[in-house]
């Protein structure tokens, strides 16, 4: 099953290799992508591993809670369609760089652009990492340090060869079996109880060790400050994951770019319903079956393989064998499909904004197009390098740090620009780069950083919240605010004074880059 | 080209029509957030409420539901802005533009 998925991916591949000749197709797969396929892969992109195999998990493990959270991680989505979706389309070619340096300097802020999206990418690539190599390890049984080396060089094939459109279809194809697979397991559980969710729930609240407590919320949420604050982090964060940002400029104009976002947006939900209903029914599946899934046939030793795995021994459960291993390569799909997409966005801020605006400029698309094939090299490497690193290390924070961070410096950047006119270079740097620290600084002083991972003693941590969202995105945005309105340089009046003209491009699409295949 | 820019800047219809889609995208945008926050802040101070049973002798709680509802008014309003947008506001923009082609 396993082995079908890899060899029909590397034949896409191939097939991707083909077509894939300019740095332009390279990046977004030439502009041929229609807005319900982007959806499906921008809904890939965000369905990772760790959201399906976490959230059922969750949910297995405390019910209820497990779907707040998952809430939480869809919110961002119509914040991405209502305000940003159109006119990054209509500003954008590569990267959102091209995006936020409309009518800036390019040289800083392209700086600040890559920077900022190498530390995100870098964070987000390490918690996939070190997940899929723990995933392998219990699905496969294959070592770690051999499962992180295959994931690097599978992605580092994906996406050296086939760029941007093999990253896509794969990511298309992941989605595909995903939510047929997570369907399928959400139809077996409902089928057991006659298609009654009161009977399913009722069934689960009599054999789960906490009772009815598994119906409300639990200890998910603590201070209403961390929850508003994990909450702006998960909302505003998902609009500047460069990996997502991307692929808004894959698609031919602004009418395709609304429809993905409001595909992805319904895939997405769709999925987190399906994965709600899959924790329940792996709790009333496995916890009457201790002998075939808990670790010596007990419920107090765990689960095999950790609580994480309990929407896989659902899929034996529902399904046998065969359905275990469909769901085993969709998993390990999953983890393939996120890391290719992450370095490819990676690799683009390196030759798009680095390489080809700041070091080399003029350079031609040949060259572009080899170094960023150069950087998919270093990134894949890298990616295996910390993903063996760090592999006894808690990595559970990084997501979290790379959504705070996205949410405090791109999104901010990427808003003023767009939407305040006085916003000029210097405010969008500076105030980006703010941004970025504060949200370091703020997450390593949370408990979860400081007495977690640093070993510091209980009750020492100086951040008193779980999140530094609502902190460091606030100093962004007044940092943003308070540079701009003292800037009075000759450069800052140029940017003012090019306010209408992008205003003009980014509200009806006049002058914007076509199918960036040309 | 640069002729058909100018023409679109000065129409005052263009700058009507520009406010109003800022206008209806910010409200949408915080009727979202609304939808998200008020359910988070109802699981920060009102745990009671949802843990509450739809009815008497249900195990269903009152939070499924509404924490389904959220994830379903979400899908909801993104295909209603959307739709909107494609089809009312990209025509308006495309008239404007034509106007000032001519």
């Amino acid at each position: 099953m396993f082995g079908i998925f890899v060899g029909g991916t590397l034949f896409i591949t191939k097939w991707a290799a083909s077509q894939t000749k300019s740095a332009a197709d390279f990046y977004t797969g030439g502009g041929g992508i229609t807005g319900f396929q982007n959806g499906l892969a921008i809904a890939g992109d965000y369905m990772s591993a760790a959201s399906f195999l976490g959230i059922s998990g969750l949910v297995f493990a405390n019910g209820f809670d497990g779907l707040i959270f998952s809430i939480g991680w869809l919110v961002g989505w119509p914040v991405i369609t209502f305000l940003m979706a159109e006119r990054l389309r209509n500003l954008g070619k590569f990267t959102f760089a091209d995006v936020a340096s409309y009518r800036f300097a390019q040289t800083p802020v392209r700086i600040f652009a890559a920077s900022a999206s190498l530390v995100i990418v870098a964070f987000y690539m390490i918690a996939q990492m070190v997940g899929a190599g723990q995933l392998i390890k219990v699905l496969f049984g294959m070592e770690y340090m051999y499962a992180e080396v295959l994931v690097g060089v599978v992605m580092m094939m994906y996406v050296l060869f086939g760029g941007m459109t093999a990253t896509t279809w794969v990511q298309i194809i992941k989605a595909c079996m995903l939510l047929s697979g997570a369907t399928f397991m959400a139809v077996s559980v409902l089928l057991q109880f006659g298609f009654s969710p009161e009977a399913l729930f009722a069934k689960a609240v009599e054999v789960h060790t906490k009772k009815d407590a598994i119906m409300g919320p639990g200890a998910l949420i603590k201070d209403p400050i961390s929850a508003i604050s994990v909450g702006m982090a998960l909302m505003f964060g998902t609009a500047g994951l460069p990996h997502i940002l991307m692929r808004f400029f894959t698609v031919p104009n602004a009418k395709e770019a609304r429809k993905s976002v409001a595909w992805a947006t319904t895939w997405i939900g769709y999925f987190y319903i399906l994965t709600f209903i899959i924790g329940f029914g792996a709790i009333t599946n496995l916890i009457q079956n201790p002998s075939d899934f808990y670790v010596g046939g007990e419920i107090a030793k765990g689960l095999k393989g950790g609580g994480n795995m309990a929407a896989v021994h659902l899929a034996k459960a529902v399904g046998g064998d065969l359905f275990l291993g469909f769901i085993s390569a969709v998993a390990f799909a999953t983890i393939l499909a996120v890391v290719a997409g992450l370095t490819l966005s990676g690799a683009s801020a390196v030759s798009h904004d680095l390489y080809a605006s700041v070091f080399n400029k003029g350079c031609t698309s040949e060259q572009e197009l080899r170094v960023s094939k150069m950087a998919t090299i270093a990134l894949g490497v890298l990616a295996i390098v910390l993903g063996i690193a760090f592999e006894k290390e808690n990595v559970a924070y990084m997501v979290m740090l790379a959504f705070t961070i996205a949410c405090s410096s791109n999104f901010p950047v990427l808003f003023m620009s767009v939407l305040w006119k006085n916003c000029t270079t210097r405010g969008a740097v500076v105030g980006g780069f703010v941004g970025l620290a504060m949200a370091v600084v703020l997450t390593v002083g949370s408990a979860s950083v400081w007495e977690a991972v640093m070993h510091n003693p209980k009750g020492s941590a100086w951040f008193p919240y779980n999140s530094a969202a609502l902190f460091s995105m606030g100093a962004a945005f007044f940092t943003i605010w308070l540079v701009s309105i003292l800037d009075n340089s000759a450069q800052a009046q140029k940017e003012r004074a090019l306010y209408p003209s992008q205003q003009l491009r980014s509200e009806t699409g006049l002058g914007a880059s076509g199918a960036s295949g040309h | 080209m640069q002729k058909v820019l100018d023409r679109v800047t000065a129409n005052p219809k263009f700058h009507e029509f520009i406010a109003m889609r800022s206008r209806y995208s910010i409200i949408m945008a915080i009727v979202s957030a609304a939808a998200y926050y008020g359910f988070i802040l109802l699981v920060a101070y009102n745990k009671e409420f949802l843990a509450a049973k739809v009815s008497a002798g249900s195990v269903m709680s009152v939070g499924v539901p509404i924490g389904v509802g959220v994830i379903l008014f979400t899908i909801v309003l993104t295909w209603i802005y959307v739709h909107r947008a494609n089809t009312e506001f990209d025509a308006t923009n495309e008239a404007i533009i034509k106007e000032a082609q001519k």
